[in-house]
């Protein structure tokens, strides 16, 4: 951590703000593109909605395909906000301070389009009301709370209303700052956003024991979310491939391994894109990829008990649905790139200090992972229901239609949508958290080295 | 008589501090001055009264609230149209308890942000006075009394700790 320069707040102010008080000639274009892209998606949506599932490639006995696999990535993605934030703020993580906003936002955005899956994969989506809420109070017919379709809305409702209170909170500084750089409407915008925040001892204190308080209560949140998420396919005993008890822990640091790579993508992004290279640095990438070796191994272990566990024993359709992931094509192809992606072509990789501080190589390696956990999904979710199993007479292969792979694309570009949207109005990296780091660091003599000190106040 | 707010600006947090001894040398009432930054400096970094708050008891109280909610939805509703499957009972305890964390955190997070912004005394829409460069690393003082022959005092105390600039509002 010897790369940092003295930057004073002006400057801070200047830099990170270039999203809000200017507009980068690349925004508008992309936006465009972008919205264009989100359009035709929604159009492709409301024509399934229009026609039916009778458009998708899902038939029987394959009722969960593309879009429950796709509902389960961006689930796993949102998991990168708390696990950075969070994890880093209780630890008081130097490195977390460019990190933390941008994963919150990720945390948010992702699971916004999360909810988007379930909901037009049950084909009629204004029926979901019947599941979630209480319909018909005249006839006393309720959600039936033991249905893992119920878990999962209540559960990722509360991460989602969790994070996007969290992120509002931690910006109310910055919102502050805002409100001090901008004239006519954008002003009183962050003037009624910023709630009156003037910066007292009082306000900051809040700021910083209420961020440590909402990291406490989001963490077991984060953790529960993918756990419930799991439990839709653990608790079906009549899915070779989904009956595990280790779906919770193996969901949930795979989420981990997927949502920390999708912080590198976008970092490597904003570094690039809005030029923010002293802030954030082949340093905070260096960090990353450490703590992605870490989580990507135990994930690896956790595949790997997942298959012994489910081979050990020696149970009949369990090991024909492993040889058939395995060993059948196009199965093998899958399993064969979705483990080069998500392990085998990353992780050595990382553990050069060149490539960890290369961030043109991390940005691709962390492309590469997510490859590899969306095929993950894939693989857990779609051959344990196509595989032919004893009376089932009827049953087909599983091909996504065009229509899927839209909505699929659509997804990506929605939430690249919506935070080029959110950089227009507010900051991706926390100001006030850039400026107390230059304000806390300090250069000590050890010797003859000069070596950056971080000044931290004792609990 | 109405109430005047006075603004020291500074660069330094040395100066800063002194100015915040020397208000409380000059016999300004605890509570009428404080001081403004933009970024969080170390408790009492200005002598300043270390503010003290109850952020604590609002996620308990809405953890309260949440399960009490939790066990009204899972219990209530499944007694409410009892369905028997399978023999079971009634009430399934492992679904209820799965609904019940969830909603036992959701409202614990609400009462804490509600907390944050409770106790950090906010919304404010009345801030008083103010100066944008504090965004920009600048240290405010700011005094606020209802005895006009007290502006002599603050601007003196100001201008001895080195302020940069002094801004007057009533």
């Amino acid at each position: 951590m010897q790369q940092r320069r003295p930057l004073d707040q002006v400057y801070t102010n200047r830099k990170l703000l270039n999203g809000q008080l200017d507009t980068p000639r690349w925004w508008l274009p992309t936006v465009s593109i972008l919205g264009v892209l989100v359009l035709i998606g929604i159009g492709v949506i409301a024509i399934m909605v229009n026609k039916g599932l009778g458009v998708t490639g899902l038939s029987r006995p394959v009722f969960w395909g593309l879009f429950i696999t796709t509902f389960v990535f961006w689930v796993g993605i949102s998991h990168a906000g708390i696990m950075i934030s969070a994890i880093l703020r209780l630890t008081q993580a130097e490195w977390r301070r460019p990190v933390t906003r941008a994963a919150e936002l990720l945390t948010v955005f992702s699971l916004l389009t999360a909810l988007v899956f379930p909901l037009i994969h049950a084909g009629r989506p204004w029926r979901i009301a019947y599941w979630i809420t209480p319909y018909d109070l005249g006839r006393g017919i309720y959600p039936n709370i033991r249905s893992p379709l119920i878990w999962d809305p209540v559960a990722i409702g509360t991460y989602l209303t969790g994070s996007t209170l969290f992120l509002y909170v931690a910006l109310l500084p910055d919102l502050g700052n805002l409100r001090d750089r901008t004239t006519g409407w954008r002003n009183s915008l962050y003037t009624v956003l910023a709630l009156g925040w003037r910066g007292n001892p009082r306000q900051w204190k809040l700021q910083t024991v209420g961020g440590i308080l909402l990291s406490a209560l989001m963490l077991p949140i984060f953790v529960s979310v993918h756990s419930i998420v799991s439990w839709d396919f653990a608790v079906v005993p009549a899915v070779e491939g989904w009956h595990s008890t280790i779906f919770a822990p193996y969901f949930v640091i795979g989420a981990i391994h997927s949502g920390v790579s999708a912080v590198v993508t976008m970092m490597a992004l904003m570094r690039w894109l809005w030029k923010w290279d002293d802030f954030i640095r082949p340093e905070h990438f260096d960090a990353l990829a450490r703590l992605l070796i870490v989580v990507a191994t135990a994930w690896l272990g956790f595949t790997f008990l997942e298959l012994i566990f489910a081979v050990y024993g020696q149970d009949a359709p369990e090991i024909a649905l492993r040889e058939m992931q395995m060993f059948q094509w196009p199965w093998n192809m899958l399993f064969i790139i979705f483990l080069l992606c998500a392990y085998l072509i990353p992780v050595p990789m990382w553990l050069f200090k060149r490539v960890r501080t290369n961030i043109a190589l991390m940005f691709w390696t962390s492309i590469l992972v997510n490859i590899g956990m969306w095929l993950e999904r894939f693989l857990i979710i779609v051959p344990g229901l196509s595989r032919r199993t004893p009376f089932v007479y009827v049953w087909d292969s599983y091909r996504p239609s065009a229509v899927e792979w839209t909505i699929l694309i659509w997804s990506f570009c929605w939430v690249t949508f919506l935070m080029l949207l959110f950089s227009k109005f507010f900051p991706l990296v926390p100001l006030f958290e850039q400026k107390e780091s230059q304000v806390f660091t300090d250069d000590v003599m050890i010797g003859r080295a000069r070596v950056p000190a971080i000044i931290r106040e004792a609990d | 008589m109405s109430t005047r707010s006075m603004l020291g600006l500074f660069q330094e947090p040395e100066p800063a501090a002194d100015a915040m001894d020397g208000l409380k040398e000059a016999g300004f009432e605890l509570g009428s001055f404080d001081v403004l930054t933009g970024v969080p400096y170390p408790e009492g970094a200005f002598g300043e009264h270390v503010p003290q708050h109850r952020l604590f008891r609002f996620p308990v109280f809405g953890a309260i609230i949440g399960f009490t909610l939790a066990i009204f939805l899972t219990a209530v509703t499944q007694l409410a149209y009892p369905v028997v499957t399978g023999g079971k009972p009634i009430l399934s305890l492992f679904a209820m308890l799965i609904i019940m964390y969830e909603m036992t955190m959701l409202a614990a997070v609400i009462s804490s942000v509600v907390g944050i912004i409770f106790e950090s005394r906010l919304p404010n829409m009345k801030p008083g006075i103010y100066d944008p460069r504090i965004t920009e690393g600048w240290i405010g003082v700011v005094v606020t009394f209802d005895d006009d022959s007290r502006i002599a005092d603050a601007e003196s105390v100001f201008n001895k700790a080195g302020a940069l600039e002094i801004k007057h509002a009533s």
